[in-house]
């Protein structure tokens, strides 16, 4: 259930952005989730409709997420490939020796305010 | 009605925790408290195991310990009556885990100008402690043999943020599956800098290494 204390943590940030450009409703926010985060899109959502009532300049503010593609990229020959279905071991060599490239992110990417 | 605008922010969640948390660490460095982040699941013996290694440390350092939990006062109490040390309790009011704003709000509630060695007994759990940087100056876990050797490749973000595990519960080595060697290297598949010093906290074996382990990490800190 990190996805509470995830939510406050975007809440306070986007407040702190709409205050800088005096906006007084943020009515949209639009996050970019990798798919292995470790965030579950749908907690998210359900822990963010609770949390936005308490908040006047956020009541009724959606919640739109981009889920990013998990890949990773072998530094042995040299592929990229979905993570989710072969996690660390690469399926062209059976080399360990790889990195995730991207689908780890928590990002806000923008928001719509009035 | 003001005109509907899009404003671009593009930054990580975790942004403003973990600039919140090179401040807290900033700060103690100053002060010249160590503060220690203690993770694991519920039930690895993390109290036990800070019991045994804060009794071997109190006469060279001054001690003071938050425990994290969701609710009661079970863990504080213990340390209290079974050290003698500083022990707050601190309430997540259901979260679970700590940041670096909570684990300051503890830090207030401690006499910090009298302290050495400041323990945050995390929440019990291995996967939302991990993304939070609490500001302490080193991260442990302890991982229990009854947990499994494969416990690594499972969370390894966990893993990957320690700087050292503990083995626990080594006493209990015969009754289980577990492969000692296997377990390091599946630590060290995920974080090859992570030091292990394997313990029990019912027979003690072990926590002298840690101890030391310990005061040389927090003279090095206050140097």
């Amino acid at each position: 259930m990190h996805e509470l204390g995830i939510v406050f943590h975007i809440i306070k940030q986007v407040k702190e952005v709409a205050k800088e450009n005096d906006c007084s409703h943020i009515s949209k926010v639009v996050m970019n989730i990798g798919e292995v985060s470790t965030i579950v899109p749908y907690y998210l959502e359900d822990c963010w409709k609770w949390a936005v009532e308490k908040e006047d300049m956020l009541k009724g503010c959606k919640l739109d997420i981009h889920i990013i593609d998990a890949v990773t990229h072998c530094d042995d020959c040299g592929c990229d490939y979905p993570t989710v279905q072969h996690a660390k071991i690469c399926p062209e060599c059976g080399s360990e020796h790889t990195w995730l490239l991207k689908g780890n992110e928590v990002e806000i990417k923008e928001i719509e305010v009035n | 009605m003001d005109e509907v605008r899009i404003i671009e922010i593009k930054k990580s969640v975790f942004d403003d925790n973990n600039a919140d948390a090179d401040k807290l660490r900033g700060e103690l460095k100053e002060k010249g408290v160590f503060l220690l982040n203690l993770m694991s699941s519920p039930g690895s013996g993390k109290t036990s195991t800070l019991v045994r290694t804060i009794n071997m440390v109190k006469d060279k350092l001054k001690v003071a310990v938050m425990e994290a939990d969701i609710d009661s006062d079970v863990d504080a109490i213990t340390i209290k009556e079974a050290t003698g040390v500083e022990s707050i309790q601190l309430h997540t009011g259901g979260m679970c885990h700590l940041d670096a704003e909570m684990t300051r709000q503890g830090l207030d509630n401690l006499p910090l100008s009298d302290i050495d060695l400041a323990i945050l007994e995390n929440v019990g759990n291995l996967v939302c402690p991990a993304e939070f940087d609490t500001g302490s100056c080193v991260n442990v876990m302890i991982l229990s043999v009854p947990e499994g050797d494969d416990k690594p490749l499972k969370y390894p973000l966990m893993f990957s943020v320690c700087d050292l595990v503990l083995i626990n519960k080594i006493d209990v080595l015969p009754y289980f599956d577990f492969d000692m060697e296997k377990c390091k290297e599946n630590i060290h598949k995920r974080n090859p800098a992570a030091k292990v010093i394997p313990i029990s906290a019912k027979t003690g074996e072990g926590i002298d290494q840690f101890a030391q382990w310990l005061q040389q990490q927090v003279a090095v800190w206050k140097a």
